[in-house]
């Protein structure tokens, strides 16, 4: 209210933020306010975040002497698959979309909450009923298969609970599937008026195209699971060479989804970036248009290059040919985006706060995941490199170092606007660092060890590739140190944290017009939009200091 | 007015609600295309593969069940459209709008009925996959695999129509909700042609093959 009161506005009668509307568990767990429902995501993904990790980090001990002391090969495939599966569909895909894309989506097109309120928690109940099964699917002894599945050993040979763990990721895909559903409409229905389309800020654009994907790549995940199922829990022979099935064939619609899934998961990424480097580059992000092109390039394109994943499964020549091609094609967008990002600084007033460095960093760890993507997309240097660590350093260095480092990025930049409590910026800053070298020290010596031949998912590896396993498990050390610091320091400021202004970043974005913590209906009064976003600096001024010309929800009337 | 009534958090107009909730579902109904879409890929993928086996397989179908159904499934269609018809004309249609939807639900039942009576007969004739299958050819077993997962997730639709369909018959005979103009009446009839279109394409599919040569 001192805004307002500074500005001249009379002030408006107070009303409790969203998150002192209620205080009991039960106004929480059926609420349909986006932004609890954003909060009660948060909480379930750190859950399994840090369930995920520590199955990894077990790993990563067992990985410290070529023959392996700590366990048994069993539990050691168990340990991974449960990092796999955890990682990508409990933490990766609903990270930001989840948490971030339901908090800010409603609250950067200006809209009082999502389309369907009710269907939005529904989705969460899903998910944490998933989730249950998949818990249960550890408790009860694990499961051997890795993430992927692959028949005929996930339908015939492997005495694990496969069962469990498929039909947990099964319903997992109904809340994805639910919460796409919602964000499409969210953003088509119920922008403010002059919100147009190409006045949408970045991050809404990614999660519009990310949902575009979930929709339609989700269901084809949910029937190869359910085959499966089918075919352990029933008997009936689908993917059975016995009776003509065709184990090949669950791989390409397996991999229908999972392609595009890796786009579900960097594309929010993407737009988090896209928000932040602008804002403390104090810079209008350069080729805006370009930008959402580049977006649902990627997300239509995502949908043909699944084969590369099958290079060495056996497929014919031209088919390899023409996936090689498009996942080379696939790159163009994603290079248009580096470079805006990078074009985006040049003459900005650079301010190095922690969400700007989680957001650097990502772009020279996508950089480096997406040109070591070009390797595998080309068929002679994939043959050499299938199945070994290049590919694991690969993926990670897009998942891990692409959209976790955005994931904690949003994180810091947001809290101010969730917590309405600053996080204390020096730490931020030394977790961001840590973080970074952290990554770069576990995964690049894995580069090299794949380049050489160490295979993946192998318990004991030839003893001339020890050093670089061991630079890799120190590295996950420090990286585990780097995941635990902002839970405690972020914990801390929730009580001790500076209180944050409406506006901590001077950040346009109509998210930053309202109080922090927003009200439940996140506006005061309706706002209304007259410009593009992204006016920090426009062409030819120098950037000022003071606030940009933001619309203010509380002066329009 | 009604529309007072309908108008749900956080719309703020009853057309831009209504245009929504059409949205919504015709973007769900995308990704269930893509769900059978998948199935039906199977299938062509596995009669391309072996269509001497596919065709020997469907030919143990029983096609009068597979006909009935189909009928009495269009037909459901519709008595669902004339209740979404009489809805959005708002001129008060309460009896002809219950009726359409309690025709809808009967069809629907009348459906299973069948489809419980052929999966009686399928079990007698063993056209499970397993040990004791009844045809020789091994991708007999798959397309009766497939077979089987095809109607029971299209039956798991059709139960899940059942519901809702059921749900809006009982509140408007009941007078608990407004009928008139209500966009869910459009939403359900939209998921009910989904489930009719599904058996459209399932019916060739199953029960046609081999039936002409």
């Amino acid at each position: 209210m001192s805004d307002a009161l500074a500005t001249g506005n009379l002030p408006f009668p107070p009303r409790p933020d969203y998150l002192r509307n209620g205080r009991t568990v039960t106004s929480w767990l059926t609420t349909t306010d986006h932004k609890r429902i954003a909060i009660l995501f948060a909480l379930a993904i750190t859950f399994f975040f840090f369930l995920a990790g520590a199955a990894i980090t077990a790993v990563r001990i067992e990985l410290l002497s070529p023959q392996g002391h700590f366990m048994t090969s069993d539990t050691y495939n168990k340990l991974f698959s449960f990092h796999g599966i955890v990682m990508v569909w409990f933490f990766l895909v609903p990270s930001i979309p989840n948490t971030f894309g339901n908090f800010l989506i409603p609250m950067m097109i200006g809209a009082p909450d999502v389309a369907f309120p009710r269907l939005n928690l529904l989705s969460w109940y899903l998910f944490m009923i998933a989730g249950l099964v998949t818990v249960y699917m550890l408790v009860a002894g694990g499961v051997d298969t890795g993430w992927t599945f692959y028949t005929p050993y996930s339908t015939m040979f492997s005495n694990t609970h496969v069962l469990a763990a498929a039909a947990g990721v099964f319903i997992a895909g109904f809340s994805s599937i639910a919460s796409g559903v919602n964000f499409i409409t969210t953003i088509h229905m119920l922008r403010a008026p002059g919100m147009t389309w190409f006045r949408l800020p970045l991050f809404v654009w990614a999660i519009y195209a990310t949902s575009i994907i979930v929709v339609l790549a989700t269901p084809v995940l949910a029937i190869s699971l359910m085959l499966v199922i089918a075919e352990r829990w029933l008997g009936l022979p689908i993917f059975d060479p016995a009776h003509g099935g065709d184990p090949i064939l669950f791989q390409h619609l397996f991999w229908f989804y999972s392609h595009p899934a890796v786009y579900i998961m960097i594309l929010p990424a993407m737009g988090v970036v896209s928000e932040i480097i602008p804002c403390f580059a104090r810079r209008r992000i350069f080729g805006y248009d370009f930008m959402v092109y580049a977006m649902l390039a990627i997300a239509g394109i995502g949908f043909f290059v699944w084969g590369h994943h099958m290079f060495v499964s056996g497929m014919s020549p031209y088919a390899g040919l023409v996936f090689s091609f498009l996942s080379f094609i696939i790159a163009v967008p994603s290079a248009i985006k580096v470079f805006n990002w990078t074009a985006s600084l040049y003459r900005g007033q650079i301010s190095f706060d922690a969400p700007m460095l989680y957001a650097l960093g990502f772009v020279g760890l996508f950089t480096t995941g997406g040109l070591s993507g070009l390797f595998l997309a080309s068929i002679p240097v994939d043959v050499h490199v299938t199945d070994t660590y290049f590919v694991v350093a690969h993926f990670h260095y897009i998942m891990v170092g692409g959209s976790v480092s955005a994931f904690f990025a949003a994180l810091h930049f947001w809290w101010p606007k969730i917590t309405g409590r600053m996080y204390p910026e020096s730490w931020g800053r030394f977790g961001a660092i840590l973080m970074y070298f952290g990554f770069n020290l576990t995964f690049f010596p894995q580069f090299l060890a794949g380049y050489l031949g160490m295979p993946r998912r192998y318990h004991t590896y030839p003893p001339e590739f020890q050093i670089y396993n061991i630079m890799s498990s120190s590295g996950a050390a420090i990286l585990a140190a780097a995941y635990l610091l902002p839970l405690g320091y972020l914990t801390w400021s929730l009580f001790y944290g500076k209180r944050a202004g409406s506006n901590p970043w001077r950040a346009t974005g109509l998210e930053w017009t309202t109080t922090s913590p927003p009200p439940p209906e996140n506006f005061d009064s309706q706002p209304r939009v007259d410009r593009a976003p992204y006016d920090y600096h426009p062409e030819g001024y120098s950037a000022g200091l003071g606030e940009p010309e933001v619309q203010n929800a509380r002066e329009v009337e | 007015m009604s529309d007072a009534a309908l108008l749900k958090k956080p719309w703020q107009s009853m057309a831009r609600q209504r245009d929504a909730g059409t949205f919504g579902i015709w973007v769900f109904l995308a990704s269930e295309m893509l769900f059978f879409g998948a199935l039906i890929l199977t299938y062509t993928v596995y009669r391309v593969s072996d269509p001497a086996a596919f065709t020997a397989a469907a030919r143990e179908t029983d096609i009068w069940y597979g006909t009935i159904n189909t009928a009495i499934l269009l037909t459901s269609s519709l008595t669902m459209a004339v209740a979404v018809q009489a809805s959005t004309a708002a001129l008060g249609f309460r009896r002809l709008i219950v009726a359409c939807l309690s025709l809808t639900v009967a069809l629907g039942v009348a459906f299973l009925v069948v489809k419980g009576f052929e999966y009686k007969e399928d079990i007698e004739h063993h056209l499970v996959p397993g040990l004791h299958f009844a045809l020789a050819q091994p991708a007999a077993q798959i397309f009766f695999a497939l077979y089987w997962v095809l109607t029971g997730v299209h039956a798991i639709h059709l139960t899940i129509g059942l519901g809702l369909v059921s749900r809006l018959a009982l509140l408007i005979w009941r007078r608990k909700l407004v009928f008139d103009d209500n966009p869910e009446i459009e939403v359900t009839g939209l998921y009910w042609h989904l489930v009719d279109i599904i058996w459209i394409f399932l019916y060739p599919l199953i029960y046609l093959p081999g039936r002409a040569s």
